[in-house]
């Protein structure tokens, strides 16, 4: 990171736009938050697909048929608990104590880990009664929608591991403590992804 | 074992493709031995290839452009011999399935491979020395985005020699690029080596996004900004909104490919009109990613060379943002012939004209910056004034096309393509031009000859008009894109004059070379010993030229807009730091090898996704994840300049200048 | 075409001519500015119109670049030299509200033609259009006269004088059906159908074409348009009908096949359903090309 040791002064005079360049967990905060947006974009992507193709089931199964709405409303719990857990680990990252750490972050880590299984579960037993990608175009958009959503997280939870391993050899270190800010976000943004996706994809089904 | 690649792959009974393929293999070897020889590959190693400086970053990418220039232009070339040749009963010397790679390759190369890296080579130089801080917001990401690119023009240059390019034009529309009618590689190479470039460009937009958001010299407000930084803050926010619908359309396409999804297949619900609708959510902010910055580019020449401020520099400013917003509501104007109806290709078609507004008043601004101007006629400048003539032509053609039933006789006519390339090499590559010939000092501390740069600008100037005037009224005859050959020989004279234009901005080309060659021989008569050799406005002519590698050793306080011509006009300079102020270390980030390491898996899954050969894709994706790993476990990232080294630096400096 | 259009002084004036305004007066044959029905006389019109309207700002920006860089060239010693002049809000409104005002006109225009031009609206006539489907292979155009109950391939002959109302398809990938001199182009896309009304004026052969790259053989997808007086039409009707051949589901297979634009064909009987199934995706038969050859 090239930021200068110059930090923002806040309440000062000088507006905000000139008193430049931000420290470095601004800086990179900021190009984070830019990541999730693009990275949003593409799920709009996806989404819209998803809208256009919904009703293309090519005489095939329909969503309405497939979904069972109990197991995919575990499913969300799993995930929106898990973001919970994310946050109190952060908390416990800025408080570096690395007990409650570690605690809320492997609790974080089976929750997805659950959220991960189920999807899977559902993806298989779609494939086994004959309902896979191939069969609609509904059905492709379908599984590369939530299939995306479920790559994140698998990607979130190798992150998380990383995460922790890397507190377990370098301590908190304020590049540690930055990485550790970003995953958060990252986690927090799926979640809100997920909130789409069970709206649109699973009680939108008809 | 190596899935579907085999000897077969090469395409042995090609001549053309062979010689081709021979020649740059020579020169390729050549130029490996020649660097072996001198034994510069340490250098190389050390100073360039793992290099995080955002300067350096921006010549390679220049570098990568210029090189993909001449690839692109060679394409070119033989489409216009093709059609010089081939009418009436004629079938020319490139059999369609081979034409029709050549017309894919160049387009995509000319706006991935060329206009992009030029205009992300510009931005990432000029923008933080004109922000006046140290370096880019992620200079390692910086490091990554720029070999991610480099991956990609591999692959697309493999294509030449091991299996085959797309033939389904620049945009690959399905269902043509869909498994069934396009079965073999080339659509794969086209897909693959445009997902790792893209995802370059989009970590290279949120790199300069955050850099000119969240790193700027104090003092400097938006309202202070150059506005070059301006039209790279529009680009790139245009990137990282637009870059993510590329990689979400083409994955979809690469789902149908490789698992048999059904998103744009005929059959089973498939809906190739939502690809041509996505791909041009992504297409057309992708033209202004380009112009915008070529804006700003000639904003700062004219008001340079014109020796005033830029005219009304919050008009400009406007006019950048409402491009930058408008950009995205216009897309469905490259297909108003697909039967939309009455309603949505009027709204589409008046919102289109709409950006005409916004660049309408900037093209005022730069006329009345020259009014009251001291205007001097060096190399940038030429390039400005030769864009403003002939982009207004270009987009007066735009214009027109924006009227849909004008549309439904020039879509994808000649007349199309003369449009395009009249605002693309108009604006595009003039400005591109502009700002090689603007910051070359900057960049190497010499400037380029100026005879020859006005005859590179005559050769593109006259070129252009050649070949593609006449191409406005072929279009207008009914002549259509993309054909291999035509059977009305009333088009051949035209055709003639167009080739007679391509050749002489090949001249244009090839002068860029030997302008090169001369002024690096003749650099001791040109040397910019001030830092400011054109009489500059903005911060990047208030350190030396070349720039250390921290930038600015103090950064500059910045107290109005053109600020370093504001610290000119004062009796005493305040910018320019006195050569006696104390000087503390300097931290700058420390080279490392991660994005050439990256790059290099990164290529090598791609190449292993083209031919599926699993065992290679493996091997790439682990060494990807592998490096990755190593990097996030690197803790010494920085490196301290000592104060001793920096103020030798500066006292040496001082004298040279003196 | 008169004797001295022929000379070569002629043809290399006419490469010579190099700004559009002048290009399309060279182009004056065979090409969209010369149309030869009301679709294409309402296009050239409006683009004779937005030109002449936007030049008339283009043209004097072009002068005003060069001349204002011309005068205050830094040797010029008689120009006044202003080097802190960037702002003048007079000038700002004039430069706004120029380019404004011409886009209200010009999009006022765009809005009202897209509505009177748009291609499945019928043209006012007093007769009954004549209905052509069309079908868009690999690489051939087919036609189908549902009134008629006949067809034919890669030749499309209409009356002159009287409406055509085309529906448009492809088998297999996305062509756009156009005829310069009639006007107005329309995609042709697998399983998709589009409509398009044109009319041709005069007797007259006319040249059609697929204006969007659809694979290897696509330079060559070119048909004839023949517009006969109606009597000649009615005669062409009964000849295609004596000369025989019948466009079965069968025959239609075998059109399927990727080929060359070849000779133009015609079947005295189509099967009446085969549009409707080829619009509605139905005939969905994969090949590839390495098959075809």
């Amino acid at each position: 990171m090239s930021a200068t040791g110059e930090s923002l002064e806040l309440g000062s005079a000088v507006p905000l736009s000139q008193q430049g360049p931000a420290p470095t967990r601004v800086v990179a905060g900021f190009g984070f938050w830019l990541f999730l947006l693009s990275d949003i974009i593409l799920f709009a992507v996806l989404f819209a697909g998803y809208a256009v193709l919904s009703g293309a089931t090519a005489e095939g199964p329909t969503g309405a048929e497939l979904f069972d709405k109990r197991h995919v409303f575990l499913e969300t719990a799993c995930l929106l608990a898990s973001s919970a857990t994310c946050g109190f680990g952060t908390l416990a990252v800025l408080r570096t104590d690395s007990r409650a750490m570690f605690f809320w972050m492997f609790t974080t880590f089976v929750l997805g880990a659950l959220f991960l299984s189920m999807e899977a579960k559902e993806f298989a037993s779609m494939v086994a009664a004959g309902a896979g990608p191939s069969h609609s175009a509904f059905l492709s958009a379908f599984f590369a929608l939530v299939g995306t959503h479920g790559l994140h997280v698998s990607l979130g939870l190798v992150w998380l591991v990383i995460m922790l391993l890397q507190v377990a050899t370098l301590g908190f270190q304020p590049m540690v403590a930055r990485r550790f800010f970003c995953f958060g976000l990252f986690w927090h943004a799926l979640d809100i992804v997920w909130i789409g996706v069970f709206t649109i994809v699973y009680l939108g089904a008809h | 074992m190596l899935g579907r690649l085999s000897l077969a792959a090469i395409p042995f009974d090609q001549p053309i493709v062979m010689i081709t393929v021979g020649t740059i293999g020579v020169v390729l070897f050549a130029v490996l031995a020649l660097v072996t020889v001198k034994g510069w590959w340490p250098y190389l190693w050390r100073e360039w290839i793992t290099s995080v400086d955002h300067k350096r970053i921006g010549v390679m990418y220049m570098i990568v452009a210029l090189v993909m220039l001449v690839r692109g232009f060679a394409d070119a070339i033989m489409m216009r011999t093709q059609l010089a040749l081939a009418a009436g009963h004629a079938q020319g010397y490139l059999p369609p399935e081979h034409y029709d790679q050549i017309f894919s390759a160049h387009g995509t190369i000319m706006i991935f491979f060329v206009a992009m890296p030029f205009v992300i080579g510009l931005m990432n130089f000029a923008v933080p020395l004109q922000l006046g801080v140290r370096d880019v917001a992620f200079p390692v990401l910086n490091s990554v985005s720029f070999w991610l690119t480099a991956a990609g023009v591999l692959l697309v240059n493999l294509s030449l020699f091991v299996g085959e390019f797309a033939r389904t034009g620049w945009l690959a529309y399905p269902p043509l690029s869909e498994l069934a009618y396009s079965p073999g590689v080339g659509v794969d190479y086209y897909l693959w080596s445009l997902q790792i470039s893209g995802l370059g460009t989009l970590l290279s937009g949120i790199n300069l996004t955050t850099t000119i958001l969240k790193l700027r010299a104090p003092g400097m407000g938006y309202s202070r900004m150059p506005v070059f930084c301006w039209t790279a803050l529009a680009s790139n926010l245009l990137i990282v909104a637009a870059f993510p619908v590329l990689t979400a359309t083409f994955a979809m396409l690469l789902l149908d490919r490789y698992c048999d999804f059904h998103f744009f297949t005929n059959d089973l619900g498939g809906n190739p009109m939502m690809y041509i609708n996505l791909i041009w959510i992504w297409g057309h902010p992708e033209v202004y990613i380009l112009i915008l910055p070529a804006f700003g580019v000639f904003s700062e020449v004219v008001a340079t060379f014109s020796g005033k401020p830029l005219f009304g520099y919050r008009s400009m400013v406007l006019a950048t943002m409402a491009i930058c917003v408008l950009s995205f509501m216009v897309w469905l104007h490259h297909f108003f012939t697909m039967g939309a109806g009455a309603d949505v290709n009027a709204f589409f078609g008046v919102m289109t004209m709409i950006i005409a507004v916004p660049t309408g008043v900037k093209v005022f601004n730069w006329l009345f910056t020259l009014y009251g101007g001291r205007v001097r006629f060096s190399v940038p400048m030429y390039w400005t004034i030769g864009f403003i003539v002939t982009f207004v032509i270009g987009g007066m053609t735009g214009v027109l096309m924006a009227i849909p039933p004008a549309d439904f006789v020039l879509h994808n006519s000649l007349f199309l393509i003369a449009h395009f390339h009249n605002t693309a090499i108009g604006g595009v590559v003039f400005g591109v031009m502009a700002g090689y010939s603007y910051w070359f000092p900057k960049a190497f501390g010499f400037k380029l000859n100026e005879r020859i740069g006005k005859a590179i600008f005559w050769c593109w100037f006259i070129g252009f008009y050649l070949a593609f005037m006449p191409l406005y009224a072929l279009g207008l005859m009914g002549a259509t894109r993309r054909m291999q050959h035509y059977p009305d020989l009333h088009w051949q004279p035209l055709m003639l004059v167009a080739l007679a234009g391509a050749v002489c901005i090949f001249l244009g080309i090839i002068l860029t070379g030997v302008q090169l060659a001369v002024s690096i021989r003749a650099r001791a008569r040109n040397l910019d010993l001030t830092g400011d050799p054109w009489d500059g406005r903005t911060l990047e002519w208030s350190t030396p030229s070349p720039p250390p590698a921290w930038n600015f050793t103090h950064l500059p306080h910045v107290e109005r807009r053109d600020a370093h011509w504001v610290a000119k006009q004062a009796p005493k300079p305040s910018i320019t730091p006195k050569p006696d102020r104390a000087v503390g270390p300097i931290h700058v980030p420390r080279n490392t090898p991660i994005g050439v390491f990256v790059a290099f898996f990164t290529a090598i899954l791609g190449f292993a996704l083209i031919w599926r050969i699993d065992w290679l894709a493996v091997i790439g994706l682990v060494g990807v994840l592998a490096v990755g790993l190593w990097h996030v476990w690197q803790t010494d990232r920085e490196m301290v300049i000592a104060p001793d080294e920096v103020t030798e630096f500066e006292r040496r400096n001082v004298k040279e200048a003196a | 075409m008169s004797a001295p259009h022929d000379t070569p002084m002629y043809s290399l004036r006419k490469s010579l001519l190099l700004v559009p305004a002048c290009g399309m007066l060279a182009s004056c044959k065979e090409g969209v500015l010369d149309p030869r029905g009301p679709i294409g006389h309402a296009e050239r019109l409006i683009l004779s119109d937005a030109t002449t309207i936007m030049l008339a700002v283009v043209v004097p920006v072009i002068v005003l670049t060069l001349a204002f860089a011309w005068w205050f060239r830094a040797g010029n010693r008689r120009a006044r030299y202003r080097p802190d002049w960037e702002y003048s809000g007079r000038i700002e409104v004039i430069i706004w509200s120029i380019p404004a005002l011409l886009i209200l006109f010009l999009g006022g225009m765009a809005w009202i033609s897209s509505h009177e031009l748009d291609p499945p609206k019928p043209l006012a006539a007093r007769e009954a259009p004549v209905e052509v489907e069309v079908i868009a292979l690999d690489w051939r155009w087919l036609f189908i006269y549902p009134e008629y109950g006949i067809a034919s391939l890669n030749q499309l002959t209409v009356p002159s004088g009287r409406p055509i109302h085309f529906k448009l398809t492809a088998t297999s990938v996305m062509n756009s059906f156009f005829i310069p001199q009639l006007g107005s182009q329309i995609y042709t896309m697998p399983g998709m159908t589009t409509q398009l009304n044109l009319q041709a004026d005069e007797v007259g052969t006319y040249q059609g074409l697929s204006a969007q790259f659809s694979g290897d053989g696509f330079a060559d997808m070119r048909f004839e348009v023949a517009a006969k007086a109606p009597q000649e039409f009615q005669q062409w009707i009964a000849q295609a009908r004596a000369r025989g051949g019948t466009l079965s589901r069968a025959t239609f297979a075998q059109l399927l096949k990727p080929a060359h634009a070849g000779e133009p064909l015609t079947f005295a009987q189509a099967d009446p359903e085969l549009f409707a199934m080829v619009s509605s995706g139905r005939n969905a038969t994969r090949w590839s090309p390495e098959e075809a050859r």
